[in-house]
């Protein structure tokens, strides 16, 4: 851990902090649908008319039960549109290496996880997906599963805020705006800086070079640029390349690697301002981001020394000790920025990654894969991070209000049985999601025949594969043979289970909590700024996630830490 | 139409434009724009010779094994710097393979390097990077191979290890990353500088 990492994490903090309110202050003006910004000569007719082509009216809000059906409606849709278009691959353009259909369980596989914002690839990329698939059928979920995560969350932020009404925004409304007023604009400039650094964005086939030594190499062409600005401001993951950012192409500088680290965190932290700014409560939003923070730089401290200490076994052969855990990454990332992106990633719900986390240390394995079983709340997904938090206040609250022994309110609500039930059962689905599809993957022929390591590491394959896809988050373990039926399907399955039976409880929860009434505050209530909340929400969140997890994780990665204590190898 | 008509075709019609917008739309005028203001970079940093011939990427890391090039580091993208199949090995902490790859990695360098059997050998020298294409290899990894390379190519080592401290890049902005050497980079500058020819070197 040396002064240069030190350094490089001050800079990422101080640059995050510094973009959090403007993004902030934007999201204000794009979740209101009659919210102004610089861009409307050019946008504001071009979201006129998509209204009108889809038919809706975007003065009508939506209640809960609409809000979610329509965003069922729209992504059940979407996703047999990328379907279609994996199976159909041979016969669309943009195909210059003539590459086959997907396998249906694979193109069932593969518009699941991108439609949920998993962007899990049990795909090649470059070996596997044409131009157009990858531009058309995968892009197109890479902005709109975003825009829906954003719109959940502003949604639930509605609910809290407002008082005595039904409605918590129009779905369609929040999909649109969201897409043409923040993801296409960013995107745009964002995409061409990642060119300036290296990145390829070319229709042209795959080329055929001539090394030093004379051997042929083919080198990968394609549209990258515009799809790795988008998979990872909208927290998708999913790369174009096979090795996603730690592919030179995909992730060419250092600074390129800070902007992308950057814009993984952006939205996710700006919604933290945007929930202070909708509930007049500044200090609330400041103190959620506080909150998390500092969750971040702990897995980030843990992670970074993990990798930078290495792995003992190696260091008896003759390795530099100075040199940390470099396999599986990047020396112009080193050990520090392929810590940092992991954890960042694993917060984030993102999943791109620029080292592979199967080669991590034990411990700094066990860091990206507890972030993700935390309920990537640290930041998290663009929306998806926020509700998910949310979903900890409310328990928080609750918890507070049963020490002190008052009826718990959260922001003048009264915090009911029902509030209660729905979080616990946001929360628990994605644990029973996990947990059981591991288990069964454990004791499976087809789940231990996908392994590439054996002992205590197939078991923490199996987890961060389940982990990832309930978790929405789409980085693996990579040596995980995921391509099979059987993993293709049930982790289909823990992703559409992981998003959407989790999506549906907070909704309900929003419409709960926009119904409600507000009191004014009492000298009882509970604050919710200020250090001792902050310490209760991170205080709740370990304890859910560490009752959950900590005895699985035991047969993982912390008796494989133990074991490469002793030098024992599988 | 039905309320779930409407939201129907509400969902059919808005998949139908987001994929126009963001799945056609977007790239074009992505790759209208990046292809006008950094054509080299959108066509993938291509290194070609005078007579058109497409050597590499300076991205791209290319699986050096002869004794007058510097070499990279091992690669799992296909058989070895695959650069249309990238990948990492993939292996964990605790896997025999993988401590065996890189005892017999070790092993290897140290003969070909002319190091001592106890000699420290850099990290980034045996095991294989994220994405099996990683064009870099560490300074120091550079210089403990200068001294084969000389040899090979007899030529004084000194040179090389001026050649390699001018190649070294240097944490971007003075603070971002590590520093490092561009392998394919610093090779075509001993080719082209005529560092293997017989009456020795020719200074640039």
């Amino acid at each position: 851990m040396n002064a240069s990492g030190w350094m490089q994490l001050a800079l990422y903090v101080g640059a995050l902090a510094a973009i959090t309110k403007p993004m902030g202050l934007y999201l204000l003006r794009v979740l209101e649908v009659d919210g102004r910004t610089w861009l409307d000569p050019v946008l504001r007719p071009a979201e006129r008319v998509t209204y009108r082509l889809m038919g809706v009216d975007p003065a009508r809000e939506h209640d809960w039960k609409q809000y979610a059906i329509a965003m069922l409606y729209f992504s059940a849709i979407s996703c047999l549109f990328t379907y279609a278009i994996l199976r159909l691959q041979p016969h669309l353009p943009l195909n210059p290496q003539h590459l086959g259909p997907l396998s249906p369980h694979l193109a069932f596989n593969t518009a699941v996880s991108f439609m949920s914002n998993t962007n899990w690839q049990s795909y090649g990329g470059e070996t596997t997906m044409s131009y157009f698939s990858q531009m058309v059928a995968l892009v197109i979920h890479h902005f709109t599963s975003a825009a829906a995560g954003i719109g959940i969350a502003a949604a639930l932020v509605r609910g809290i805020a407002r008082q005595g009404v039904r409605t918590v925004g129009n779905f369609w409304v929040d999909l649109v705006r969201v897409t043409y007023y923040l993801l296409l604009p960013l995107c745009l400039v964002y995409a061409l800086f990642l060119v300036s650094q290296g990145m390829i964005q070319n229709f042209a086939p795959y080329t055929a070079a001539t090394t030093l030594e004379g051997r042929s190499q083919t080198i990968v062409q394609g549209p990258m640029a515009s799809q790795v600005a988008i998979k990872l401001l909208g927290t998708n993951g999913g790369g174009y390349a096979n090795a996603n950012a730690a592919h030179p192409f995909e992730n060419p500088t250092p600074l390129s690697n800070f902007i992308q680290m950057l814009s993984m965190f952006a939205i996710g932290s700006g919604l933290t301002y945007y929930l202070g700014r909708l509930t007049r409560n500044q200090k609330h939003g400041w103190s959620v981001w506080a909150a998390m923070l500092l969750m971040f730089l702990a897995g980030t401290l843990a992670c970074w020394a993990a990798e930078a200490h290495g792995n003992p076994i190696h260091r008896q052969l003759g390795l530099a000790a100075d040199g940390g855990n470099m396999e599986g990454k990047e020396v112009r990332f080193g050990i520090f920025n392929s810590a940092l992106f992991a954890t960042v990633t694993t917060d984030a719900s993102c999943g791109a990654v620029n080292a592979m986390h199967d080669s991590f240390t034990a411990l700094g394995g066990l860091i990206p894969l507890f972030n993700i079983q935390l309920g990537e709340v640290i930041v998290g997904g663009v929306g998806a991070g926020l509700y998910g938090m949310l979903v900890f206040v409310v328990l928080a609250v609750f918890i507070a209000g049963l020490m002190v022994g008052r009826t718990p309110e959260y922001l003048g609500k009264k915090i009911e049985a029902g509030e209660i039930k729905l979080c616990m059962l946001a929360l628990l689905i994605v644990t029973i999601d996990i947990l059981v599809f591991a288990a069964w993957a454990a004791v499976s022929p087809w789940g231990q025949a996908g392994l590439n390591n054996a002992g205590p590491h197939g078991l923490s394959e199996i987890l961060y594969a389940f982990s990832s896809a309930a978790g929405n988050n789409g980085s693996a373990f990579a040596g995980l043979s995921a391509n099979t039926p059987w993993y293709n399907t049930t982790l289909g399955l823990a992703m559409l289970i992981g998003r959407f039976l989790m999506i549906i409880p907070i909704l309900a929860l929003a419409g709960s909590l926009a119904r409600k009434k507000m009191a004014p505050a009492s000298a009882g209530t509970f604050p919710v700024h200020g250090g001792t909340f902050v310490v209760l929400l991170i205080g709740t969140i370990l304890l859910v996630g560490a009752l959950n997890f900590i005895p699985v994780l035991t047969l993982g990665p912390i008796v494989e830490h133990m074991l490469t204590l002793q030098g024992e190898v599988f | 139409m039905t309320r779930y008509g409407t939201e129907i075709r509400a969902g059919v019609v808005a998949t139908l434009v987001m994929g126009l917008v963001c799945g056609g739309l977007y790239p074009l005028v992505v790759w209208a724009i990046a292809q006008r203001l950094f054509p080299a970079q959108a066509n993938g940093s291509l290194m070609v010779d005078g007579d058109g011939t497409v050597r590499g990427s300076r991205w791209m890391g290319q699986a050096f094994a002869e004794a007058r090039y510097f070499h990279p580091r091992p690669s799992a993208a296909g058989t070895g710097y695959d650069a249309a199949s990238s990948g990492g090995r993939n292996l964990g902490p605790t896997s025999r393979k993988l401590r065996d790859a890189i005892a017999e990695g070790v092993a290897a360098y140290r003969r070909e390097n002319g190091l001592a059997d106890d000699a420290v050998v850099p990290a980034d020298a045996v095991t294989a990077s994220g994405s099996g294409l990683d064009p870099h290899i560490s300074p120091q990894n550079a210089t403990l191979q200068a001294a084969r390379v000389a040899r090979a190519r007899g030529i004084p080592e000194a040179d090389l290890q001026a050649r390699i401290a001018h190649a070294t890049e240097m944490p971007q902005l003075g603070i971002l990353g590590e520093p490092r050497v561009n392998v394919l980079q610093l090779n075509r500058s001993l080719d082209a500088h005529g560092y293997f020819a017989s009456d020795g070197p020719r200074r640039d």
